[in-house]
């Protein structure tokens, strides 16, 4: 059979986001990759400029649905440190609870995403199920399911009573029990199983060489992880493991991502039983003096990254994201190539990706060729598109 | 008057507006029982109604590079194919409308047509996702049709006939016997799973790899007859195994046979309903080797003992 | 032990439970205590200092003055709200208040401009 090139995306039924691969095949199998970025550039960054820091956090709260404390608290470490802000030990353990909480539903979606992706909807419906529970205790502490906003400058919004510390550790003991079925169920299930070991090889070389973060990476036995490396947050206080694993393909990314699930119950019932008295907030100054800063989380899906540059005003002068998705992006070729044209959504799903809130640029192309338009232009052009559709977005 | 009766038999009892209906309350059940099994609420009971119409007043579009007379046809092909088969199987008693020696091998391959039209409407249709979806139909075709043939031959051996009607007649008198052929029941279970494209054989239409396979071209009354077809197929290949392996209507009195009937295609509905809870798709190459080196010498052996049994007990 | 199937005995159970679908119109869950919902303004907290205004990341409320007496009015743009809640925070006085309203849709986009007084 000759060789083909199919179009996957920007539209396609197994991307939850737009992003565009061009795979080469020869009958089922990829030959070569392609991976087009910037489907859904925002221009938050830019935005950032225009807005306070107290209105920051909001936006950049919002880069992503699925991780938005991570990048809160990304971006406010790094204002914090420029600040010379120190915060309270209670605000730091009750961050860092919140994180955790989040990677668990970070962790048990994508488990239910991944079965969705090989046509297993049984352990999609099951695994989102009990994902309810962190979703409802998490808004039960913070007032929302998603985008918590928790995070404030100099500390946190909200206290965890006992109340709800008492919630968290019911919900954990649910999970934990949860948690320990699917891994039987994921490891047992030939069918599921089958369908994940072996596809989407990464070797450790690769991973190193190409820059990958997160699970993908500890799942290539390079046991690297910003919460023990550079301890932020709680996490210099508290007792956990990284999790690797030496499989280097898809099912290791599963055992990775549920062996973490495990893991971070532990770590929540340990903050959650030794939490500190202390004051939620400290003061911090609506000026933020001149300075710059960069910041490193672990969110569930690797490391995020965030340089904030203050200029002495109210509002930042520069805010550069890097997502953890984009550190990934560059593994996804090597991981496609020689697979299965069957194996590339559950490829593409294993690396958690997360590709609106990767993009960073857009080029736009007309009709003779690429154009460098500044941002007024932009601006102008984008209201008036959304004029001539009846939306006033002048206001904003 | 015979005209008048065919007619009959043909379009309303048990012909098209009893299929159609009938295929709807298992396309129903099915996906209700797989709604169940996933802790979910499942569609209401019109909801199969709903979609089809739904379908029908839906725009047709077809490609500019297809061949608009193939597209248009193909689905008439795969629904009509599948009625005709209806005509042949034993429903209320044990002896079918129409019955000749051989309709075994009729009915099998009517059942295979849909899959034909299935291969031809993505292959006529010329976009990228339903010409690899149709290439995977008929890779999957050779995966499970020698099993489910050879499965379908232990019974047909041991009553030694090939009509449907003969051979229920056949193990009505002897109802011991459907016990020998257990093993030949599973897999034709499992074969009927693969030739009606269902989880963990749903590698033609996997939604998340390639869209909706050999129907991503598809749309309106087109794919509202084609996704009737598919509902009518089940019931098809329902009764088919039902006659075949359970036993059909054990020759009750054709009211009691009737509900028989419905009982049995409805377990029948439930186990593969089943099946696709609890299993993940898996790779083409997967459920060849699966197919030919599990599920082909399982049926084999069924086959072995049929003969054994044929030759020292009757 | 590996076998298709696994997950059987949990699908049985759970045909057998009741299902975990809220029916939402008709059946509704708790809402949390500290839900945060619509705002609630109370005028003769306000003193019009206008940091709600100042700190809302979507330019959603507006503090107007009515008449000479410091008396204040607010307007909130439901549909520009992102509904976290930091013009309560941002308060002094307390003027502002989470309620656990969720269900503002409406036709209509004018409507959506909520006027406390």
């Amino acid at each position: 059979m000759s060789e083909i090139k199919i179009p996957i995306g920007p539209q396609h039924p197994a991307l939850k986001e737009p992003e565009s691969f061009s795979l080469t095949l020869e009958g089922e199998r990829i030959i070569d990759a392609e991976v087009k970025l910037g489907y859904n550039h925002r221009g938050i960054e830019k935005a950032c400029e225009s807005r306070n820091y107290i209105q920051d956090i909001y936006l950049i709260e919002r880069i992503c649905g699925i991780c938005s404390h991570s990048h809160s608290t990304c971006f406010v470490q790094a204002v914090e440190e420029i600040a010379g802000v120190e915060i309270s030990a209670r605000a730091q353990f009750i961050r860092t609870i919140v994180a955790e909480l989040e990677r668990i539903h970070s962790h048990l979606l994508w488990l239910g995403v991944a079965g969705h992706e090989v046509g297993f909807d049984t352990l999609f419906m099951y695994a989102w199920r009990d994902r309810e529970a962190v979703l409802d205790i998490l808004a039960l502490i913070s007032g929302n399911r998603v985008n918590y906003g928790i995070n404030t400058l100099g500390g946190v919004r909200r206290d965890i009573d006992k109340e709800q510390s008492r919630k968290i550790l019911e919900i954990i003991k649910q999970l934990t029990e949860r948690t320990e079925y699917y891994i039987k169920v994921a490891t047992n299930e030939p069918t599921f199983s089958g369908r994940l070991s072996g596809v989407g090889k990464l070797s450790t070389e690769k991973a190193k060489e190409l820059g990958a973060v997160g699970p993908t990476a500890r799942a290539s036995s390079i046991e690297r992880d910003v919460r023990r490396d550079d301890p932020y947050g709680a996490y210099a206080q508290i007792p956990f493991k990284v999790i690797t694993d030496n499989h280097a393909d898809v099912l290791g990314r599963t055992i990775v991502r549920v062996f973490e699930l495990l893991e971070s119950y532990k770590m929540l019932k340990y903050l959650v039983q030794n939490m500190p008295e202390g004051a939620l907030t400290v003061k911090v100054p609506r000026r933020i003096p001149a300075g710059e800063a960069i910041s490193r989380y672990e969110a569930p899906r690797g490391e995020d990254i965030h340089y904030v540059r203050a200029n002495g005003t109210e509002m930042p002068e520069r805010v550069k994201v890097r997502a953890p998705t984009l550190a990934n992006l560059a593994a996804i070729r090597e991981m496609l190539r020689g697979g299965f044209l069957a194996d590339f959504p559950i490829v593409i799903a294993a690396i958690d990706p997360c590709f609106s809130c990767t993009d960073r640029a857009i080029q736009l192309v007309k009709d003779n060729g690429a154009e460098t338009v500044d941002w007024r232009q932009l601006r102008d052009y984008s209201i008036d598109w959304h004029k001539k559709r009846g939306i006033d977005l002048s206001r904003i | 008057m015979e005209i008048v009766w065919t007619l009959l038999y043909m379009l309303v009892f048990p012909g098209f507006l009893f299929l159609t209906t009938y295929g709807m309350i298992c396309e129903w059940v099915d996906r209700k029982l797989y709604a169940r099994f996933q802790s979910r609420l499942g569609p209401p009971w019109f909801q199969p109604e709903a979609d089809f119409i739904k379908l029908l007043s839906k725009e047709e579009i077809i490609p500019e590079a297809a061949n608009p007379v193939m597209f248009r046809l193909l689905p008439l092909f795969a629904l009509a194919s599948v009625l005709t088969a209806f005509l042949y199987l034993p429903i209320w008693n044990t002896a079918a409308i129409y019955s000749f020696s051989g309709d075994l091998i009729v009915v099998f391959y009517l059942l295979t047509i849909p899959t034909l039209t299935f291969f031809l409407a993505g292959w006529h249709s010329t976009s990228l996702f339903a010409t690899l979806g149709s290439v995977r139909n008929v890779t999957q075709l050779f995966a499970y049709e020698v099993p489910l043939l050879i499965s379908l031959l232990g019974p047909a051996l041991l009553s030694g006939s090939w009509s449907l009607s003969e051979m229920n007649q056949f193990f009505v008198e002897r109802p011991i016997l459907l016990l020998v052929n257990i093993i030949g029941f599973f897999v034709a279970l499992i074969a009927v799973q693969g030739k009606l494209e269902r989880v963990p054989f749903d590698i033609p239409e996997a939604e998340t790899e390639i869209v909706a396979g050999s129907f991503t071209e598809f749309s309106g009354k087109l794919l509202g007859i084609f996704r009737l077809a598919i509902d009518l197929e089940l019931v098809v290949a329902a009764t088919l195994i039902s006659v075949v392996f359970l036993g059909g209507s054990f020759g009750l009195h054709p009211v009691l046979g009737f509900i028989l009937f419905i009982v049995k295609t409805l377990l029948i509905v439930a186990i593969l309903a089943l099946f696709r809870t609890v299993m993940a798709r898996i790779r083409i190459e997967q459920m060849m080797k699966f197919c030919w080196r599990y599920l082909a010498p399982i049926s084999l052996f069924q086959l072995l003992i049929n003969i054994l049994v044929k030759a020292w007990f009757l | 032990m590996k076998y298709p199937g696994k997950i059987l005995p949990e699908v049985l159970k759970t045909a057998m439970k009741p299902p975990v679908t809220v029916r939402y119109p008709y059946e509704r869950t708790e809402i949390p205590e500290g839900f945060r919902g619509k705002i609630h303004f109370d005028a003769k907290l306000c003193i019009g200092c206008k940091m709600c205004m100042r700190d809302c990341p979507a330019k959603a409320v507006e503090i107007e003055k009515i008449g000479e007496d410091k008396v204040f009015k607010a307007t909130f743009y439901l549909d520009h709200c992102i509904y976290c809640a930091q013009c309560v925070d941002s308060c002094p006085k307390k003027a502002l208040a989470s309620t656990p309203e969720f269900e503002l849709a409406h036709y209509q986009r004018d409507k959506l401009a909520d006027i406390q007084k």
